[in-house]
């Protein structure tokens, strides 16, 4: 299906564009807007960009597969990043991901049964202060303990994806 | 700690101070309207040169020295690029102002622009801290709204616009040209310098590349003059200034902390981080500045026995007594990189520690120089097999020379903050690299009972 974006993003498109004194500049943000409407970036979304920004697709996809929250494929209604960097693992990151991995069904990389949650590793998220952390969607949640994360993950299980 | 009141954290304990009013009332923008109206580009620049502002982004260069480098042709444009890019494991700091006080680093901004003659600027954030680019995002609109960015910033005929631009997930976008690929839609692949970013940076343009907390600091510089505000550091004229310190990891109140240049690790530790986390578990290890920055054994004692020693002052002392600046700690063997320290205590092994970050750099190699790309990775296996209870004697051996071998040969300074820990890692903790190898069984997990028990809580 051919992809396109809301009038409203457009218009953020537009806006940004002024910002550059090229088009190519604005490729990052605006992979971010049409990830944020699509959840992921489809080969269509690829394509669109490509024509709105004057590239090639191999542009684009060389872009999009570089940047590690660029999705490939889609994801569950909430992505969950735990990270596992040294400070976060010094304060019990593995006791988290174990967890996690058990209340979700699956190993990092994977989506729970029912569609609700990805379960992803991260590199240091720059909250070190406050470890153990995950990022859910755009939220950090620090200073985590099992009790306070299974709270966490219950409030996210009722609420929309990230996307709409 | 210190009784000098705080400077660049003034605002971060007052309620709303990241909106223009609580700002304003608190100080805000006051320094950029005596800059804009009343100094000359030249006079700010020579005071930033005396306040001797280390870069804060990791290199510990200059702020002064670096903006002395532009030299901008006919027809040019000179840009000031922020790095808000925050991606060195351990370090959490720029976030915090872009959180608590945006209008500071944009006050900071504004002088920057009006003393380097640049009209554009943009500030890279991380794509992970979306909170971060709403916050500075909303205080950017606020600033407009009163005319201080925009057209005629205090009434000055010259323009200054100011942009956020979001990152989307790569550590090696922190590295200044690597993060000027990313800016322009590329992918963030580091390029060769020269030429540097002053004379072809952003948009092949000459361009000023500093971290978010150095010009965060630019306003405080004018308010106080670069003189005063430089002694404010224990190891002035050198590395001048007050600074954010991080902690993290084994230590009671993990956090940010305001404190002049050159407070000790010692000091860090135990004064403001609260002490270790378990009274029963000594510092085993610290990594001081950032994941990039040999780690500091505090019961090794500095050897500088010459008078002419940088550190003779602290001959015999244990490490962790040196005062940390950029200079004392290129002494001493490691960097002071972010300031942002990574603690230790008698549980961590030290190969498992040095294995967590390995994996680290093998996932952010940008992969452009072999070096690079294959060492991270030969590294990283060397380590696996050792944790895993498969290692061969040689295999110490063999960790020092991929790393010998990746230092100094690759386009970025990436792979030298690779090999850099690790070799600190073997020559310093050479007897438990020897022991895991001759052991040849895995190792304990670094974490024991009671640290996993403080995450169980009450759930446990
Ligand atoms: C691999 C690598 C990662 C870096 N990451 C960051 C970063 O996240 N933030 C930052 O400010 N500087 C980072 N730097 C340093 C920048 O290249 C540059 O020196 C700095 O932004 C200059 O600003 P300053 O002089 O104000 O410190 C990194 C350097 C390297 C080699
Ligand atoms: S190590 Fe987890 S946020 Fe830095």
């Amino acid at each position: 299906m051919a992809f396109a974006l809301t009038p409203e993003r457009e218009r953020e498109v537009d806006e940004l564009l002024t910002h550059y004194p090229n088009k190519r500049a604005a490729l990052i943000p605006v992979l971010w807007i049409c990830q944020r409407q699509h959840g992921w970036i489809s080969p269509e979304v690829v394509a669109w960009v490509a024509q709105r920004l004057e590239l090639s697709t191999a542009v684009v996809t060389g872009v999009v597969t570089f940047y590690t929250m660029f999705f490939q494929h889609p994801v569950g209604s909430h992505v969950i990043w735990v990270c596992r960097t040294l400070s976060c693992d010094l304060r019990g990151a593995k006791v988290i991901q174990d967890h996690l991995e058990e209340k979700l069904g699956c190993h990092a990389g994977g989506t729970s049964k029912d569609g609700k949650f990805t379960l992803l590793k991260a590199e240091c998220l720059a909250a070190c202060g406050q470890a153990p952390m995950v990022q859910i969607d755009d939220d950090y949640h620090e200073n985590l303990t099992l009790e306070k994360l299974d709270q966490i993950i219950e409030s996210y299980r009722g609420t929309p994806s990230a996307q709409e | 700690m210190s009784e000098q009141k705080p400077l660049l954290t003034s605002r971060y304990e007052i309620p709303n101070a990241h909106t223009i009013e609580v700002a304003e009332k608190h100080g805000a923008y006051k320094s950029a309207r005596k800059a804009l109206l009343t100094m000359k580009p030249e006079d700010i620049r020579a005071e930033v040169k005396k306040a001797s502002i280390r870069g804060r982004g990791g290199a510990g260069f200059p702020a002064g020295v670096k903006w002395g480098f532009l030299n901008p042709q006919e027809g040019e444009q000179v840009y000031l690029v922020i790095n808000g890019d925050e991606s060195e494991p351990g370090t959490f700091k720029d976030r915090t102002i872009l959180n608590v006080d945006p209008h500071r680093l944009i006050e900071g901004i504004l002088i920057t622009c009006w003393a380097i003659g640049a009209h554009t600027a943009y500030v890279y954030i991380r794509g992970e801290l979306a909170h971060s680019i709403k916050s500075l995002d909303a205080a950017l609109a606020e600033a407009r709204a009163k005319g201080y960015v925009g057209e005629k910033p205090f009434g000055k005929p010259f323009e200054i616009q100011i942009y956020t631009h979001s990152g989307a997930g790569a550590y090696i976008c922190g590295e200044e040209t690597a993060l000027l690929n990313s800016l322009e839609g590329r992918r963030g692949e580091p390029r060769l310098k020269p030429p540097f970013p002053a004379i072809k940076g952003a948009f092949d343009q000459p361009t000023i590349v500093n971290n978010v907390e150095t010009i965060a600091a630019v306003p405080d510089v004018i308010e106080m003059g670069g003189e005063p505000w430089c002694n404010l550091s224990r190891l002035a004229p050198a590395d001048g200034g007050v600074r954010l310190y991080g902690i993290s990891g084994h230590v009671k109140r993990p956090g940010i902390y305001e404190a002049p240049v050159g407070i000790t690790m010692r000091e860090l530790i135990d004064v403001y981080g609260g002490g270790m986390l378990h009274d029963d578990r000594p510092l085993k290890a610290v990594i001081p500045g950032g994941s990039s920055t040999p780690v500091l054994r505090p019961d090794l004692k500095v050897d500088a026995k010459k008078a002419d020693h940088p550190l003779h002052p602290w001959h015999g002392q244990s490490e962790i007594d040196v005062p940390m600046g950029v200079d004392t700690y290129r002494a001493l063997g490691t960097m002071l990189g972010t300031c942002c320290a990574i603690v230790m205590d008698s549980s961590v092994n030290m190969v498992e520690a040095c294995r967590n970050l390995m994996r680290f750099y093998q996932h952010e190699s940008c992969g452009q120089c072999t070096p690079c790309r294959e060492g991270t990775g030969w590294l990283l296996d060397t380590l696996d097999e050792i944790c895993e209870g498969r290692g061969r004697p040689e295999d110490v051996h063999r960790l020092v020379e991929i790393a010998n071998n990746m230092m100094g040969n690759t386009i970025c300074a990436f792979a030298d903050g690779t090999a850099m820990p690790l070799l600190g890692f073997v020559q310093k903790f050479r007897e438990e690299f020897v022991a895991a190898v001759e052991k040849g069984r895995p190792l304990q997990a670094r974490h024991d009972d009671s640290t996993a028990a403080l995450v169980r809580g009450r759930a446990a």
